[in-house]
């Protein structure tokens, strides 16, 4: 009971004592981002844009975008990703992403066709960074085969490789796998889910 | 082992502590700069913090650290126009309890640390101890004796109303 006293005391104390509002935290926590972008502190910096595909998560080093997810691959687990392989400095700070986020929502109104933006591939490796350096060179609108990708890539019997490259994809949207589709002419699996797919395409039809 | 947390979830989840430290600490005016300078130093020291660490308690060192920092830099930039301003009323017009910062600051320092650190803080008193210097008894014994010299001196604080008898 005698520790119970002065515990009294002081939760009245915490309850008074003033807090920091949503505002002011919002605030400071800006000023921490612009101060470690600054002082070369902020290995990562992430923000989310709203798309017709979902809730976009971009991140970027200090000098690439290096990360796109969609909302299906879990953000919080993305970021706990990208802190294990990239660096735990890691700040919501959209400022780094102006540029991607500005592409982007070009890219969803129709008036942009390919993207302008420093890319980190990174995240893939091996044959699977292979199959995804060979993406860009497939035109806005058009579409290939999982077989045609991996021919490209350099090993033309690695179809199924090639499917798994794209799904593990760190880059979609921004790194076009959903323009590589089955031989059969149907759409195939997506990163982000086969509706998403359908929807880039159509996009990108019109 | 999973590996360390994105810092924003640091900020996240003892943004509003290390705050609450940093004003009782430093008083309103200064605390912005206290908790933008603890974690600055935190982001660039995380990599090297050990998985598992007590998070809040490694926040409220770099905190008790920059706040030295912060009161020199204040003192060498002191001038009789610094001084805080006159207060037409105890109450800021968003409630916040300017008696109670007032009263803080009169503390002797580790009256002062012990009480926010512990209480604001949440740190155990055996953490206490481990910021401030000497044992967890004399930690354990400075937040008392400040609460109770709040207690007498300020009851117009709001927390300690109708704590006098």
């Amino acid at each position: 009971m005698t520790s119970d006293q002065p515990l009294e005391i002081g939760d009245l104390f915490v309850a008074a004592y003033p807090d920091a509002t949503e505002a002011e935290l919002g605030r400071l926590h800006e000023r921490l981002a612009e101060r470690a972008d600054a002082q070369g502190l902020l290995d990562v910096a992430y923000r989310t844009v709203d798309t017709p595909v979902g809730t976009l998560l971009l991140a970027a080093t200090e000098t690439a975008l290096i990360r796109v997810a969609y909302e299906t691959e879990g953000h919080d687990e993305v970021l706990a990703t990208l802190a294990a392989r990239i660096s735990p400095r890691i700040l919501h700070a959209p400022g780094r992403l102006d540029a991607a986020a500005r592409e982007l929502d070009e890219y969803f109104a129709g008036r942009r066709r390919g993207f302008d933006l420093p890319l980190d591939l990174s995240l893939s490796t091996g044959f699977r960074r292979l199959v995804l350096d060979r993406l860009s060179d497939i035109a806005y609108g058009h579409t290939v085969s999982y077989a045609a990708v991996a021919a490209a890539a350099g090993n033309p019997r690695a179809v199924r490789a090639a499917a798994t490259a794209c799904r593990t994809n760190p880059l979609p949207v921004v790194v076009p796998c959903h323009r590589v589709v089955r031989s059969d002419g149907s759409a195939g699996g997506y990163v982000g889910g086969p509706a998403a797919k359908q929807t880039l395409l159509r996009l990108e039809a019109a | 082992m999973r590996g360390k947390q994105p810092f924003e979830a640091v900020v996240a989840a003892h943004g509003a502590t290390v705050y609450r430290v940093c004003r009782a600490i430093l008083g309103p005016v200064d605390a912005d700069d206290g908790w933008s300078e603890t974690f600055v130093a935190a982001l660039k020291a995380y990599p090297e913090l050990p998985d598992g660490a007590n998070i809040e308690a490694w926040l409220v060192r770099i905190a008790h650290r920059k706040a030295i920092d912060v009161t020199r830099a204040r003192a060498r930039r002191a001038t009789p126009v610094a001084e805080v301003p006159e207060r037409p009323s105890a109450q800021q017009a968003d409630g916040r309890d300017l008696d109670l910062d007032a009263a803080l600051a009169t503390l002797p320092p580790r009256q002062r640390q012990a009480v926010a650190y512990h209480y604001l803080g949440g740190l155990p008193y055996r953490e206490v101890a481990a910021v401030i210097g000497g044992s967890s008894d004399a930690a354990r014994r400075s937040a008392a004796d400040g609460i109770a010299n709040l207690r007498k001196h300020y009851p117009g604080a709001t927390a300690l109303k109708g704590m006098t008898r």
